[in-house]
């Protein structure tokens, strides 16, 4: 069947775009220092998308020349494709999970550092410091939350979050097999909450670039949910060989549950904790 | 063959249409087919579970990056939305276009981006709009469009994507699987 002009259309306009959008994302790092390019081209692109409409711009070239002269729209930028829909105790059946398989064999450490790597802004870092205070285990615990948007990082370290999220974040505590009283854990101040003092001073908070930085401590835990779902399976590498160079021997690394090392040349260096969960221990 | 892969969107009611679907395909149907069943996010393997209980094909739920196989059903797991690029599945737990979760038309529209002509789009019953977009981005890249029209138990779904679409393929839920199985074999 022939192409109808419509399509011919749409296919020229698509190859356009397959030039440009790599453009966009060099021209992003040549710039601003972040890199991009080696984002799964899927979600990028959708994300691009939504920014060319937020700033009223019809092509990538136009959209690209505004983000090379107004570093405010890389700001906005950042901000979309950076920002993960989030929530306290989120994942129910993982935040089980680690309760029953990873924290009775962080017991017996005398110091425990964890990494949330890619945190946005902090939900689930606060629900991973609630659970290690449940298991008895906070006080002896360092938890070191990254993230390439310093916006992010910022709001994750001020733990204000609005009033209205508590009610389905305490239903999701409650899923997750919380033990006490969700609003135990915050101050209610008009519209907002703040998380308490011991959970806030229990995290230390940095910018750190997955796609650029290298290894800055040794960590027994290392969170990286739906982090690496943006990432092509190289950057995916590059990263998996950063976190295992990050894991203390018989350390722990929680991926999203839809994600996997199976495509992982290290795949073989862990074993599964949790196989439905995406929990793995590093074993040599 | 003319086709590489069929992508379904369904809402409420889909559980019971999808059934429907799979369970009247053959066991040697050879297009892989990727379903964005709205669902909530913490609502677990159930429905990957009903599915198979009726389907003669292995039906998983995909993972980021996974190869698009031959003779597969795949789902979009809880709490994500399911996309192609290229010849694998990629996985978001946010789109900037999306208001349901898996969104329908980001898989329609991410497929349709890469299979082109080679892609089969059918929308099921359900509420909103979720899937006309995407719909038409099949029908604009050459693919075929299929609503499950009439006797949608929620109509809302196929009647904005015929809306869309005009001339999409309208069937009634029995002759879907039916016309997948002819179309496979074009």
């Amino acid at each position: 069947m022939a192409a109808t002009e419509k399509e011919r259309e749409a296919d020229a306009a698509a190859a356009v775009e397959a030039i440009e959008l790599p453009l966009l994302l060099e021209a992003i790092f040549q710039r601003y220092g972040y890199d991009f390019r080696a984002y799964a081209p899927a979600s990028m692109k959708r994300r691009v998308h939504r920014a060319m409409q937020q700033e009223a711009r019809r092509t990538v070239s136009g959209y690209q020349e505004r983000i090379l002269r107004e570093p405010e729209a890389m700001a906005r930028f950042l901000d979309a494709v950076s920002v993960e829909v989030t929530a306290m105790f989120r994942d129910p059946y993982f935040h089980k999970a680690f309760r029953e398989k990873v924290a009775p064999g962080l017991r017996g450490l005398p110091l425990i550092r964890v990494w949330h790597a890619g945190c946005a802004t902090g939900e689930e870092v606060y629900s991973m410091a609630i659970l290690l205070h449940e298991e008895g285990l906070l006080e002896k615990t360092r938890l070191y939350a990254t993230d390439l948007n310093a916006r992010a990082i910022e709001r994750g370290k001020q733990g204000i979050f609005p009033l209205k999220h508590m009610r389905d974040y305490t239903a999701n505590y409650q899923k997750a097999g919380g033990r006490g009283t969700f609003s135990d854990y915050y101050t209610a101040k008009h519209d907002a909450v703040i998380m308490r003092d011991f959970l806030r001073k229990s995290i230390t908070w940095a910018e750190h670039n997955l796609a650029a930085d290298g290894s800055f401590n040794e960590f027994h835990l290392i969170v990286c949910r739906n982090v690496m779902i943006y990432f092509n399976r190289e950057l995916q590498e590059r990263v998996h060989r950063l976190i295992y160079d990050s894991l203390a021997p018989g350390g722990v690394l929680a991926l999203g549950h839809g994600e996997s090392l199976q495509f992982s040349l290290l795949e073989e260096r862990y074993v599964a904790v949790d196989r439905a969960e995406k929990i793995y221990r590093k074993i040599r | 063959m003319k086709y590489a892969l069929v992508v379904i969107g369904a809402s409420l009611g889909g559980l019971n249409a999808v059934r429907t679907v799979l369970a009247a395909l053959p066991g040697e149907f050879l297009l892989p087919v990727a379903i964005a069943q709205h669902r909530r996010a913490d609502a677990g393997d159930a429905l990957q579970r009903v599915l198979q209980e009726s389907c003669l094909l292995p039906v998983r739920e995909a993972e980021d990056k996974w190869p698009i196989e031959p003779g597969t059903i795949y789902l979009a797991p809880g709490g994500y939305h399911l996309m192609v690029e290229g010849e694998h599945f990629a996985l978001a737990t946010d789109d900037p276009a999306a208001d349901s979760l898996p969104s329908v038309n980001a898989l329609l529209e991410t497929a349709a981006e890469s299979f082109g002509a080679r892609l089969i789009g059918v929308v099921l019953t359900g509420t909103g709009r979720d899937g006309a977009v995407g719909l038409a981005a099949v029908a604009r890249s050459g693919g075929c469009a299929i609503v499950q029209h009439p006797g949608a138990y929620a109509p809302g779904m196929p009647e904005a994507a015929i809306e869309m679409n005009p001339k999409a393929h309208c069937l009634p839920l029995d002759k879907i699987a039916p016309y997948l199985v002819q179309l496979a074999a074009e």
